[in-house]
C-alpha cells in the first residue's frame, strides 16, 4: 500500500499511507480504517471479577449493567499515578474484556495478576459460591475487614467437617497462597492472536454494512460505547478519532480478508499519524504523552473518569483524595506561526507549564496542543510558549478542538 | 523522483542550486520531504544574516516532526521565499522548485566540496540500509 512504516514498541506500524493530512480529512468527512492490532485484548473471567474490577479501576464498573456496554477508565498505582488507560467491556457477570495500550500491555497484565491475587486473599468472600450456588453479595463497598471479621465471613462452602472457622481460615489462606501461583481464582488471559481494525468516520456504518453482509442487522441499534459479539468477531462502537465508527476485534488470520473487504468498499487505509491528529483534535489523551505513572488522572483532564463519589475503595483513591491537584490539562491554540509540540514550556501568569501533546490541526488549519499548567489558569487566558529561541503567543481554550466533522474552536 | 543532476547536495539533505548572479538557492530534497511528510510550517533566516557552513538557519515542520535546515556553505542570506509561508506544502509537491532561501557564498570554491546527485543518492541508499 506504500505505507511509511515505523517501529512502535516492537510493532512495525504504518504512520501514513499517502498524505497524513488527506487521511485525517478522509476520516472527518467520510471514512477511514486503521490497523490497531498492537493494542492488547485481555479477558478477565471468574466469579468475583466485578468486585475485583471495582477495586482495580478508577472508574466504576457498576456503571456497566447491560452486556456489551463499555467504560473508559484509568488503572492507577497506590499513589494515584496512571499505569494505563483502557476500555473495559461488560460481557457477562463473570466475564469482562479489557483493551489496553500496546506499550504497557505486559506491565498491565502483571499488575492485574498481582492485584487479583492480593484481592482474592483480602476478600475471599468475593470469589466464593454459596452452597446453593447463589451469587455472593458484593463485598467491595465495605471497609477492609479486620482479620477476625474476615474469618466470620468465610462461607460455609469452605468449611470441612468439624473444623473451626479459624482452622478453616488458616487452611484456606495457606491453600490460596500455594494455589495462587498455579491456579488463581480469576482467569486473566490476554489475546495477542486477536487483531483490531478501527473503521472511523461519518460513513463508517454504511461502509461496514456494505463490506460485511449481515452486519447491519447486528449493529444498527448498537449504542455508542457498546459492543456486540458476532461469531468470532467483536464489534464495538468505539474509536479514537472523535467520529462515529467501530473497532472490530477478530482473529488475526481473518484480518487481511476483512481489511480487503473494507478497502473494496472504498474505505481508505489511514496511518498512526492521522490517528494522532484526530485524537488530539478530539481532546483524547494519549498514554505516555498526556499522562503516565508520574501524574494522576485529576491533573490529566480525566477527573470525569474517576468515581470518587461512591463508597467503594479502589487502588489510588486514598492518594487522590489526600492530594488535590495543583495542575490541570488545558487546550492551547497557537496564535503566532509555528507548530506546538510536546515538552515545549508554557509560560502563564500563574507559573510554568508544559505541552504534553502538540501538532498541527488539519481541521482548524492551525497548531493546537494539550498542556499541563497550574490549576489557576483559565479558559481565555493568554500564554506564551517557548519554541526554539522564540516566545510565541497562544490562547487557552476548552477542548475538544474538533469532533463529528467540525471544528469547535 | 530522481535528484536533478544540475544541483549539489549535502549529507543533511539540502539541495543547492547555483544562480546566474553568483548566489545559491537552498531547499530540501525529495528524500527529506518524503521522510517528513505533509509540511505545515517553514521558518526562514533573516535576509542579511551571516551564516557559517553547517549552521542551523531554517526550520521545516511537517505534521509529525520539525527538522533543522543547515547552511551548505558560509555566506550571507540575500533572499527568502516568502511564498512558503502561505504554502509550505509546495515543498511536498515540488521540492526542487520550492527554494527556501538564497545566499551569497563567502567563497565560491566551497561549492565544489558539496555532493553531486550520484554521491547524494548513495547517502540516501545507505540510510535506507
Amino acid at each position: 500500500m506504500g505505507a511509511k512504516m515505523v517501529d512502535f514498541g516492537g510493532w512495525d506500524m504504518p504512520v501514513n499511507y499517502g498524505s497524513q493530512i488527506d487521511e485525517h480529512h478522509q476520516v472527518r468527512n467520510d471514512c477511514g480504517m486503521f490497523d490497531v492490532s498492537h493494542m492488547r485484548v485481555v479477558d478477565i473471567k471468574g466469579k468475583g471479577v466485578r468486585d475485583f474490577l471495582r477495586y482495580l479501576l478508577a472508574n466504576n464498573v457498576d456503571k456497566l449493567t447491560v452486556p456489551g456496554k463499555a467504560l473508559y477508565s484509568c488503572m492507577l498505582l497506590e499513589n494515584g499515578g496512571v499505569i494505563d488507560d483502557l476500555i473495559v467491556y461488560f460481557m457477562e457477570e463473570q466475564w469482562f474484556r479489557i483493551v489496553v495500550n500496546a506499550g504497557t500491555a505486559d506491565k498491565d497484565i502483571a499488575w492485574m495478576r498481582q492485584q487479583a491475587a492480593e484481592h482474592a486473599k483480602a476478600h475471599p468472600e468475593c470469589y466464593a459460591s454459596g452452597e446453593d450456588g447463589a451469587e455472593s453479595e458484593s463485598c467491595s463497598e465495605s471497609e477492609a475487614l479486620a482479620p477476625e471479621e474476615a474469618v466470620k465471613r468465610i462461607p460455609n462452602a469452605y468449611l470441612f467437617g468439624d473444623m473451626s472457622q479459624e482452622e478453616a481460615a488458616a487452611l484456606i489462606f495457606e491453600k490460596q497462597d500455594e494455589e495462587s501461583a498455579e491456579k488463581p481464582l480469576l482467569e486473566i488471559a490476554d489475546h495477542p492472536e486477536l487483531s483490531i481494525i478501527a473503521i472511523q468516520g461519518p460513513k463508517a456504518k454504511e461502509k461496514l454494512w456494505a463490506a460485511m453482509p449481515g452486519s447491519q442487522q447486528l449493529t444498527e441499534k448498537l449504542a455508542p460505547f457498546s459492543a456486540v459479539v458476532v461469531g468470532t468477531m467483536f464489534i464495538a462502537r468505539t474509536g479514537y478519532t472523535g467520529e462515529d465508527g467501530f473497532e472490530v476485534m477478530l482473529p488475526s488470520i481473518a484480518a487481511p480478508y476483512f481489511w480487503n473487504s473494507l478497502a473494496d468498499k472504498g474505505v481508505e487505509p489511514c496511518g498512526l499519524g492521522a490517528r494522532d491528529t484526530l485524537r488530539l483534535e478530539a481532546g483524547m489523551n494519549l498514554y505516555g504523552q498526556d499522562m503516565d505513572e508520574s501524574v494522576n488522572p485529576l491533573e490529566s483532564g480525566l477527573a470525569w473518569t474517576v468515581d470518587l463519589k461512591s463508597a467503594r475503595d479502589f487502588i489510588g483513591k486514598a492518594a487522590l483524595l489526600a492530594n488535590p491537584p495543583a495542575r490541570k490539562l488545558v487546550g492551547l491554540v497557537l496564535q503566532d506561526r509555528g507548530v506546538l509540540r510536546g515538552h515545549q514550556k508554557v509560560h502563564t501568569a500563574h507559573g510554568e507549564g508544559e505541552i504534553t501533546s502538540g501538532s498541527f490541526s488539519p481541521t482548524l488549519n492551525q497548531s493546537i496542543a494539550l498542556a499541563r499548567v497550574p490549576k489557576e489558569v483559565q479558559t481565555g487566558d493568554q500564554v506564551e510558549v517557548s519554541i526554539r529561541d522564540k516566545m510565541l503567543a497562544a490562547k487557552v481554550v476548552k477542548y475538544p478542538f474538533a469532533r463529528d466533522g467540525k471544528g469547535l474552536i | 523522483m530522481s535528484n536533478p543532476a544540475n544541483l549539489k547536495y549535502t549529507a543533511s539533505h539540502e539541495w543547492v542550486r547555483s544562480e546566474a548572479d553568483g548566489t545559491i538557492s537552498i531547499g530540501i530534497t525529495q528524500h527529506a520531504q518524503e521522510l517528513l511528510g505533509d509540511m505545515v510550517f517553514v521558518e526562514t533566516p533573516a535576509v542579511g544574516r551571516k551564516l557559517k557552513a553547517k549552521e542551523e538557519c531554517a526550520v521545516v515542520e511537517s505534521v509529525k516532526a520539525a527538522a533543522d535546515v543547515y547552511a551548505p556553505v558560509s555566506g550571507e542570506v540575500t533572499a527568502v521565499n516568502g511564498e512558503l509561508n502561505n504554502a509550505p506544502e509546495a515543498i511536498n509537491t515540488d521540492p526542487y522548485a520550492a527554494w527556501m532561501f538564497r545566499m551569497k557564498p563567502d567563497n565560491a570554491a566551497d561549492l565544489s566540496a558539496l555532493m553531486d546527485a550520484a554521491a547524494y543518492q548513495a547517502v540516501v541508499d545507505s540510510e535506507a540500509h
